[in-house]
Order: structure tokens, then sequence, then C-alpha cells
């Protein structure tokens, strides 16, 4: 288990750093820099510093060294915490991503749990309620969530709330909070406002979750030992839950690591849509004003976030399930 | 042998007369089939497939639905009354307005009270109300607005023009004053077209990535293996948004639609690709490949004449299953503002306009371009749905 463990751990490594070089290099890709947006704005403000200006911008960014450099010169900070400055406030990026970074986590650990508690009541209840009223509900819930894009969805929710309740869903905390330190009522009126992100999130993966947990659900159940089960006088629940939940389940952990990509995208759209303080706007205008060093540590860490779920899947599975945990010692 | 005589009232022992049929015996006559039955042996793959897809109702009905939108993106100069571009400075942010058909008890036909706009004097909105005395009849097949069809003939017919010296808003107008209904009309031509051109540019390079991974195995097969490894446990989302981040703004918009295809590919191939690899690794231990390789054909005759096809509609059919997601994530990009841009119009670049929810909660049609994304994805999904069922006729 050891072994496994380490040798997945390891395998971490590598990936990260070509996904790190990747974003890197194609973050840097279009023509000009960070600072020559902001010279502009200058020059056509007639601002006769600009030149010099400029000048000591590009020298306080690095940006006259070759690419290379600078990559390994952030690859070397992220060892240290320092991902280097961000192009437009002036400030370090740990500076700037900090509680956004805590806010995305907590977000997206919300809505796999959600989408795992949803969807597991739900599959079971649909499976063991097979061709019934509640099967078809589910089902057609289930569907519908599969087909309206979630950022679309939190468009619609945000324009009902905004005028059939006057809510305005977007944030993530009341406004008092904001750059408050952790106190009880934050974590109250955080969790508060995570519902509708949450909720949006996380149906498309709930339903997908659903379909596949009935099926496979349904496929156990028809089993031969459910029936001896049975005939013997096991009574229901433990019937269900002893052996066929059991097997059901397994798929059911192993598939976060196609459902955690799904969660963080989603995440990243839909915060971008309720202008939730999390990564996902900040990515987006770093993005957009070529701010390498800020929009290469957002992606990065989203990065380690799928490397780390997709770890924490694998090892959960091997602890589920003995023939993965047997199989990977006898390989090596 | 059934028709057997009167004879049992004589008292007489029963017995059945002798019977001979005189036609001339036929020793395979069970086995031979119905013309129904000859029908159905006798079919292609690709027949039996269609057969099988018909019996999935709302598969076809997807597909119908499916097929109108795209004939209506080959003539959509017709079915817009309005220019893309056109603006319409007097009507801005004007409400859809409701075609009726009775005037005052009467029937005129289709037609649209003339709007007529005041301002409020306190939000110094414009307010545009319908005045119930002007009835004003539509036109059909008329002519209208000039256009150039398909941006190289000249022509003015429309099937539907706004009313003599008024205007036909059937959706509404944005901030500019331009009809949404024409807006969306001709956006579907984008939206609808750049999930075919991604799909069947990652279908490209699934196949030559997976096609090699497959077949020749070994080192080839672990780079694969790992690169679509690494692409497929990659939120996508945020990879598209720095693409396509990464495209100059001194491209053209011509130029930045197809680099937004070519992302859109870039990222999708990784689950086809596998698909085609494990496929192949079965089906290159059969025997026929081997014969195939006796006989001295070169790879690419092998994996494209004789294994491709055996699985070809496997692969249609899950490749049909993510062209919504493309389509989505253009959606997505563009509403982001780092898709397409305009002039090129496509269902996220209207919706781009609906971004900011002050603005959408007093002109609610600005959402409008929603409808149709959903409808379409509804439908591919529906239509994918049927032919991955469909996909193995023997089965």
């Amino acid at each position: 288990m050891l072994r496994f463990v380490v040798r997945r751990v390891l395998l971490m490594v590598p990936t990260l750093f070509i996904i790190s070089a990747l974003v890197y290099f194609i973050i840097d890709l279009p023509p000009g820099d960070c600072v020559t947006s902001q010279i502009d704005e200058l020059l056509a403000r007639g601002d006769p510093d600009a030149q010099h200006r400029a000048i000591e911008l590009r020298h306080l960014y690095n940006l006259d060294d070759p690419l290379w450099q600078r990559y390994l010169e952030w690859v070397a900070g992220i060892f240290r915490w320092d991902f280097g400055l961000s192009c437009q406030d002036t400030v370090p990026v740990s500076e700037l991503i900090g509680e956004r970074m805590m806010l995305t986590l907590v977000m997206e650990s919300a809505t796999i749990i959600f989408i795992w508690t949803v969807s597991f009541v739900i599959g079971v209840y649909a499976a063991t309620h097979q061709y019934q009223m509640g099967d078809y509900v589910a089902s057609f819930v289930g569907f519908i969530g599969l087909a309206i894009p979630n950022f679309l969805l939190a468009l619609v929710l945000l324009y009902a709330g905004k005028v059939y309740f006057g809510l305005s869903i977007g944030g993530l905390m009341d406004a008092e909070y904001i750059g408050q330190p952790m106190s009880w009522g934050k974590i109250v009126s955080v969790s508060e406002h995570l519902i509708i992100p949450v909720i949006v999130i996380g149906t498309s993966g709930t339903a997908g979750m659903i379909r596949r947990l009935r099926a496979n659900l349904l496929d156990e159940l028809q089993k031969q030992y459910v029936v001896t089960g049975r005939a013997k006088g096991l009574p229901p629940l433990k019937l269900l839950v002893k052996y066929p939940l059991r097997h059901a389940i397994n798929p059911f952990v192993a598939d976060i690591g196609g459902l955690l990509p799904d969660v963080i995208s989603g995440s990243v759209i839909v915060s971008v849509v309720l202008s939730l303080p999390t990564t996902g706007p900040m990515l987006l205008g770093a993005l957009k004003t070529q701010d390498v060093n800020l929009a290469a540590t957002f992606l990065l860490f989203v990065a380690t976030l799928t490397v780390i779920g997709m770890l924490i899947s694998d090892l959960a599975l091997a602890a589920l399930d003995p023939r993965i945990r047997f199989g990977a010692k006898s390989e090596k | 042998m059934t028709d057997r005589p009167s004879d049992d009232t004589s008292g007489t022992p029963r017995r059945t007369p002798h019977y001979v049929n005189r036609e001339p015996w036929d020793p395979y006559v069970s086995e031979r089939l119905t013309a129904e039955q000859e029908k159905y042996y006798m079919a292609g793959q690709w027949k039996l497939m269609w057969w099988r897809f018909r019996r999935h109702r709302p598969a076809v009905a997807a597909m119908i639905f499916l097929a109108l939108m795209y004939f209506t993106t080959l003539i959509s100069e017709w079915i817009a009354p309005y220019d893309l571009h056109a603006r319409h400075s007097g009507y801005i942010f004007a409400p859809p307005q409701s075609v009726h058909l009775f005037h005052e008890g009467n029937f005129v036909g289709p037609f649209v009270y003339a709007l007529k706009t005041s301002r409020d004097l306190e939000t110094l909105q414009r307010i545009y109300t319908p005045d119930p005395t002007k009835p004003m009849p539509l036109r059909f097949f008329c002519r209208g607005a000039p256009y150039e069809f398909w941006g190289l003939v000249h022509g003015n017919f429309h099937f539907v023009c706004p009313p003599e010296g008024g205007q036909f808003f059937w959706l509404g107008t944005d901030r500019l004053g331009r009809d949404m209904f024409s807006r969306i009309v001709y956006a579907a031509r984008i939206s609808l077209t750049i999930g075919l051109i991604g799909i069947a540019l990652s279908f490209a390079l699934a196949l030559i990535l997976g096609g090699l991974a497959g077949y020749y195995g070994g080192w080839v097969d672990n780079v694969v293996q790992r690169l679509t490894e690494i692409i497929k446990s990659f939120p996508h989302l945020p990879l598209w948004l720095a693409l396509s981040a990464a495209l100059p703004i001194t491209w053209s918009p011509l130029l930045i639609y197809f680099g937004i295809t070519i992302i859109l590919a870039l990222l999708d191939w990784p689950s086809l690709g596998r698909a085609v690899r494990s496929k192949l690794l079965s089906l290159r231990e059969e025997d026929y490949a081997l014969a195939a390789q006796m006989m001295g054909a070169k790879p690419g005759r092998i994996i494209g004449r004789h294994l491709l096809p055996g699985f070809m509609s496997h692969l249609i059919a899950s490749a049909t299953l993510s062209i919504p997601s493309m389509i989505l994530a253009e959606t997505a990009l563009s509403f982001l503002g780092l898709g397409l841009r305009p002039p090129i119009t496509s269902w996220g670049v209207l919706l781009n306009e609906a971004t900011d929810i002050n603005v959408v909660a007093v002109n609610w049609w600005l959402m409008l371009p929603v409808v149709p994304v959903i409808l379409v994805i509804l439908a591919y999904q529906f239509m994918g749905d049927g032919m991955r069922d469909a996909a193995d006729p023997y089965a």
C-alpha cells in the first residue's frame, strides 16, 4: 500500500512540471506583455514620463529576460511560497491569491460533497425503486441537469433571483465580512452564500453520478447472490448495504477523477457569472491583461487541485477495493 | 390434410382420406426467408443501423430538429428580417413585439402594433408602448433590407419583412437597437458550424494519434497515453481560457474563428483517441489484419481499409455526443469575452451582452439566445444517445 502511494505521489511531480511549463509558455505566447497596455494608456494620456516608466516597469518584472529564465525563476520561487509580482498592482501574487484560493477550495470541496451525498441518496433510491414515480422523477431531473449548461443555469438563476425575489446572489459573504478575519459569523455567512453556486456547479455532475450509480446498482441487484440472500430472509436494508452497494460504489469513487476537472471548470465560469471572490474572475482578468505570474499561479493551483483529487480518489479506491490494492502490489 | 370428409356420421371408423400434394417438394422450404427477412439479412450494416436508429423516436425527432436548424443556417438572409448589424437608433432596448391576428374583433392577418416611444423622466429610460390604434400588417415573401447572400450575391428577398413605415422586432432589440431575432438567426451559422468543424478536427487528431498508438504500441503508445492523461486530467475551461487569450488581438475575426475551433479540438481529442487506440489494439491481433500484413499491405492501408471500418460507427456516435460540449465551450468562451469577437456573431457573443445582470433584469429578452443553445444541446444529446444505441446493429 505504501509503495502504491509513493509511486502515485512521485508520478504527480513530472505531471505538474509539464503543466506549469506549458501554461507559462502559453500565457506568454501573444505579442506584447502586461506592461505594454499600461504604457499605451500612459502614452494616450500624454504622460511625458511614459518611456522612462516603461523601462522601469520592464526592469521590475524582468520582462527583458528570456522566457525560460523567467519561468525558472518563477518555479524556483514556488518552493519559497513566492509566486513573483503581479503585473497589474505590483504586489506579490501570494498576497493576492491567499483568500481566493481558500474560498475556491472550500467551494469545490462543498460541491464534491454535495454531488456525492445527493447522487448517492437519489441513485440508491432510484435503483431500489426502479420504474416507480421517484425513479422517473430522478431520471428526468438528472437529464435536465445534464442538458442545461451550468453557466447558463447560473445566469438564469441570477436573473430569476434578481427579478422575482429581489436577491442578489453574487458574492460569497455579506459585505460587512469582506476583508475581516475569520469568525463564526463569517463562516455562517459564507456557507449561506455557498448554497446557490454549489447547486449550480453540482447539477451536471450529480446527474451523471446518479445515472451511473443507478445502473451499477441495478446490475448488482439482479445477481444470484441477492436472490439467495433474500430467500434466506436477510433483512432488506442489510441485503442492500452489505454486498450490492459495496460493489456498486466502486465506480462511484473512481469517477471522482473525471468529476474533478468538470467541477473545477464549472466553478471557474460560474464564479465569473456570479462574481464570486474565488479564483475564477481573477484568473480571467489576469489572462486578459497577460499578467503571466498571476495567471500561471492560478492555473498551477487548479492543476494541483485536480492532481491531488485524483490521487485521493485512487487511494480511496485502493482502500475500498482489495483487487486494486493487491494488483498494484503484485505489479511492482 | 385438414379438409376432412363428412363420413363421420356413417358409423364407419374415422379415417383420413389419402391426400397427395401434386406440387414438387422443395427440401429447403423451412429455410426459405420471407421477403421481409430476406431484406433484413441482406441489409448492409449502415442500413441496419438506420433501422435501429429509426426506432428511437426522440432521437429521430432530435435529428429532424437539428437538420432544420442547420438548414436555416443556409438561408439565414431570407429568414432574418433585418441585417445582422443594422442599428435602429430610435429603438434601443425595444421589447419584443407580439404578433396579433385580430384587430378590434376583425381579422386582419398577422400584424403588429406600432411602437410609441416615451421617456421616463425619473429614470431616463425609454418606454415603449404598443399603439393599439395602429395595426401594421406584416409583409411576407417580400423585398426588404438588402444583403449579400453568403457575401456573394446581392439580394433583398425575405420571408418576413417589417410593415411599411414600421418596425418588427419579434424578440426585441439590444443596446444598439439591433433586432435580436435576426441576430440569433445569423449567430446560428457560427455557433452550429463551430461544433462541426471542431469535431472534424478532433476526429482527425484522434484517428491519427490514437491510430499510431494503437497500431504501433511501444514507446509511441506510451507517449500518446501520457499526453492524453495529462490533457484529460486538466480542467478544460481554464486551459481554453489561457489558449484563447493567447490568440493575438491583431488577427482578423475569421482567423480567430478558426483559432478557436483548433483550440477546442486540441483539448477534445483524447477521449476519442483512447477509444481508437483500445479498439485498434484488440483488432490488430485479428487474423484478417495479420493476413493483410502478410500480403504486404502498408500500415496506413491496414488501419484505414481493414481496421477502422470495423468500429467507425462507434466513433461517429461518440463524436456526435461530444459536439454539444464544443458548442457549449465556444458559447462559454465568447460569453466570457475570450472567444469570438464582433463582427463575427455567435450565441455566446450575443450572451456576452447579458453579463450585466442589472441590464438583463430590465431587458429580459437579452437572455433569449439561451433558448436555442439549450435546445440544440438537448437535441444533440438525444440524437447521440440514439446513435450510440444503434451503433452496434449486430448486438
